[in-house]
């Protein structure tokens, strides 16, 4: 009983990537090129094959190795997951996070290492596999529960239970291209919420639908990990972390850099997360007149640079300036936009403060929200820098960070919908 | 089983305890019967990810344990295969019976090929059974793991199970297909004799034959689109390579064995002398013919397993 559940030791996964196309430049080459294409694209597609791969060659820390074809999507990756973990995967898009399910639920060998399973084991890693447009509502609940490993008699014992959890009775008999896809998604959802392992193993493709699903999804899940089921699960939802799990395992570039109590995980995710860029340097001259704005970086409270900011918190931008000239009465403007280019706001020092003094030489800006009332997600912060109404200086992404998801106004709940957020009092008097 | 004793029952524990709701909610007598269906229950034994080396031909326990999944591969595929179109399940009986009349009317009565005492419409319908199943089942089997490449990504079960579900499906047809050759011995009153009864001989050899051929090229195909391209002409190129539009009686004796070697001859023969019984029993074929098709399915297997690891790596 003491045993783990899942044991994994040293795994490894190496992936070919596609090599750079050579463009002949001359009529020959070209020739020559067309000749000798079968050859060369038999080779590559040959060498997709990474089985046969020596381990000698395995890197240490880097996700490249010297060979400069080769992806280390894992690299010697151990841990251990007792009965009734839930652990939370989490990482930057290509940490390896979707690889190293995709080794688990032996969807793709790994190159090198081990992993030892003892448990009926059931992945997730989309809904609807197998779901034909052709088939009725009924034959894709059988097709796609047959293929996550029911038996045609589970299906039959809880087939009633997982049309009366999808809520499509009416259109049961009808092809599911018919299906609007949100009635597709509900269906395909019914089926995998069925599934009954002991060892659950999610990925954040789940997080696809709309808010009343992603809802209903978490619903389920807390279920499955409160039910004492052994729970993996890949999230870029730092907020569905913390409500679900009880461990993290935070992996950057194929290895594990974290494992441990979900404080101290989430934390670590969040110093790596690189999908903010807290902090930059000019590389680029201005599309302005001249170049004034040297660095910038979103802070905390106590000035350290920090990646992200909780839903509702305090939003601090650090500039540092630095200009030949002196700048008189400078008008300072961020632009914060979402990673879709809308711009969400604008702050401009000229609306919000009396006049700045007369700037000379390098100088410290900082920008403070004290409660910022965006969404969770990605922004990018832009800069401007105005003298006498004509611009000066402007940086188009100047740094990103992240806003997120938690408890915002101590109401014992997430961020749910919309674009913004706002602080709410609510008075209901007898009508007269 | 033996090894995990202690083991099955600490992973059945959980389970059990899960089933709790379930119990109150009247689903106590299902249960454990329901859990001895389980087709991820080998794996109750500490099941072991690790890289594969060596040559191993197929675990049979799993494939048994995703049987229902095999049911409904089958099911699928015969109900996908004529969803809106218009004659549906006939296309199964158009494309032999076109086949025959253009043969008999090119090589029966133009070229004026030997068909072996029995009238050519007969002679070429009798091996087109086989060989319309042989060619479609192996296209389709080739096509069902590109097709699929997104199921591969997915989800895990033996992707075996895809080749051999279009094999399995195709029989379908030919019974389909069957039904036209009764109508053409009718015709011809052309009673079946006694020997109809070494046809499951030739219909074992020939789902033999089209599973080897199918695994081989499907795990081929995965990696290798050319196989793709090629299909179709590859087919067309074997056609002519078996005894479909011609007798095996027009081969040199001497090369007889080698011709015999495309496990194909011997189906057709076998399929011409169980139905016409105008010629004697090519025993022969048959055996070398089963011979080559066993052979191809073993190694079609080993070589199928070898691959199966990168499918969903490069599909």
């Amino acid at each position: 009983m003491n045993q783990s559940i899942i044991t994994v030791e040293g795994l490894t996964k190496a992936y070919q990537v596609g090599a750079k196309e050579e463009v002949p430049d001359t009529l020959m080459g070209a020739m020559k090129s067309v000749v000798t294409a079968p050859v060369r694209n038999w080779r590559q597609l040959r060498s997709m094959d990474t089985g046969g791969l020596a381990t000698a060659t395995k890197p240490n820390h880097v996700a490249m190795s010297e060979e400069p074809r080769m992806l280390w999507a894992l690299n010697d990756v151990s841990f251990n997951v007792d009965r009734g973990d839930v652990v939370g995967i989490i990482g930057r898009n290509g940490a390896g996070k979707s690889t190293l399910l995709k080794v688990l639920s032996r969807i793709t060998e790994p190159t090198g290492g081990r992993a030892v399973i003892r448990g009926r084991i059931s992945s997730l890693l989309e809904v609807g596999t197998g779901f034909h447009p052709e088939l009725t509502g009924r034959e894709n609940v059988y097709m796609n529960g047959t293929i996550l490993g029911m038996t045609k008699r589970e299906i039959d014992c809880k087939f009633d239970e997982i049309v009366e959890f999808s809520g499509v009775e009416k259109f049961l008999d009808t092809p599911t291209k018919r299906y609007s896809s949100g009635m597709q998604v509900r269906l395909a959802f019914a089926v995998a919420a069925h599934l009954e392992p002991e060892i659950l193993v999610i990925d954040e493709v789940l997080a696809v639908g709309d808010m009343e699903f992603q809802t209903k999804c978490l619903g389920k899940m807390k279920d499955v990990a409160r039910g004492g089921r052994t729970v993996l699960f890949v999230s870029h939802n730092v907020g569905a972390i913390e409500q679900l799990c009880s461990r993290v395992l935070v992996v950057d570039r194929g290895t594990i850099v974290c494992d441990d109590d979900v404080a101290t995980g989430v934390a670590e995710y969040r110093e790596r997360n690189t999908i903010a860029r807290p902090q930059s340097d000019r590389l680029v001259p201005g599309l302005g007149d001249s170049t004034v704005f040297q660095s910038a970086a979103v802070v905390d409270d106590l000035g350290q640079v920090c990646s992200s900011v909780k839903v509702g918190g305090r939003l601090n931008v650090r500039i540092n300036i630095h200009s030949p000239d002196s700048v008189l009465n400078p008008t300072f403007g961020i632009g914060i936009d979402d990673m879709l280019g809308q711009r969400v706001l604008s702050l401009h020092s000229s609306a919000n403060a009396p006049p700045m003094r007369t700037l000379d030489g390098p100088a410290e800006v900082t920008m403070t929200v004290p409660v910022l009332p965006l969404a969770p997600g990605n922004y990018v912060v832009k800069l401007s820098l105005d003298v006498a109404g004509s611009e000066i200086d402007y940086v188009n992404d100047a740094v990103r960070f992240t806003i997120d998801d938690g408890d915002m106004f101590q109401q014992g709940r997430t961020f749910h919908r919309g674009m913004c957020v706002a602080a709410s009092s609510w008075v209901a008097a007898e009508a007269a | 089983m033996s090894i995990a004793t202690p083991l099955t029952t600490a992973a059945a524990g959980p389970d059990v305890a899960a089933a709790g709701p379930d119990v109150a909610a009247g689903g106590s007598t299902r249960r454990p019967a329901m859990d001895s269906q389980t087709p991820t229950k080998p794996t109750l034994r500490p099941f072991v990810i690790q890289p594969r080396s060596g040559l191993q031909i197929v675990d049979l326990r799993e494939l048994y344990a995703y049987r229902d999944l095999f049911r409904f591969l089958i099911w699928r595929q015969i109900k996908v295969r004529y969803a809106q179109s218009a004659i549906g399940i006939g296309w199964a009986v158009i494309q032999p019976l076109f086949s025959m009349i253009v043969f008999t009317i090119i090589f029966g009565r133009l070229a004026g090929l030997d068909s072996a005492d029995a009238p050519y419409a007969l002679f070429s319908m009798a091996a087109l059974l086989p060989w319309t199943y042989f060619s479609n089942a192996v296209t389709d089997g080739v096509m069902s793991l590109v097709s699929e490449a997104n199921m591969l990504r997915k989800v895990y079960f033996p992707r075996l199970l895809l080749p051999l579900s279009a094999v399995a499906a195709k029989l379908v047809d030919l019974a389909i297909a069957a039904t036209l050759m009764t109508l053409l011995l009718v015709i011809y009153r052309q009673p079946p004799t006694a020997t109809i009864f070494c046809l499951p001989l030739a219909i074992g050899s020939m789902i033999v034959a089209a599973a080897g051929v199918s695994v081989w090229l499907t795990a081929l195909a995965v990696q290798y689109r050319d196989i793709k391209h090629a299909l179709a002409f590859l087919m067309q190129l074997a056609m002519y390579a078996s005894p479909v539009v011609y007798s095996t009686d027009i081969i040199p004796s001497s090369y007889r064995w080698v011709y015999a070697i495309n496990p194909m001859v011997g189906v057709i023969e076998t399929f011409r002398a169980s139905i016409l019984s105008s010629q004697p029993m090519p025993w022969d074929l048959l055996l070398i013919g089963t011979t080559g098709g066993v052979g191809l399915l073993l190694t079609g297997l080993m070589f199928f397993r070898s691959k199966e690891k990168i499918f969903a790596d490069v599909a």
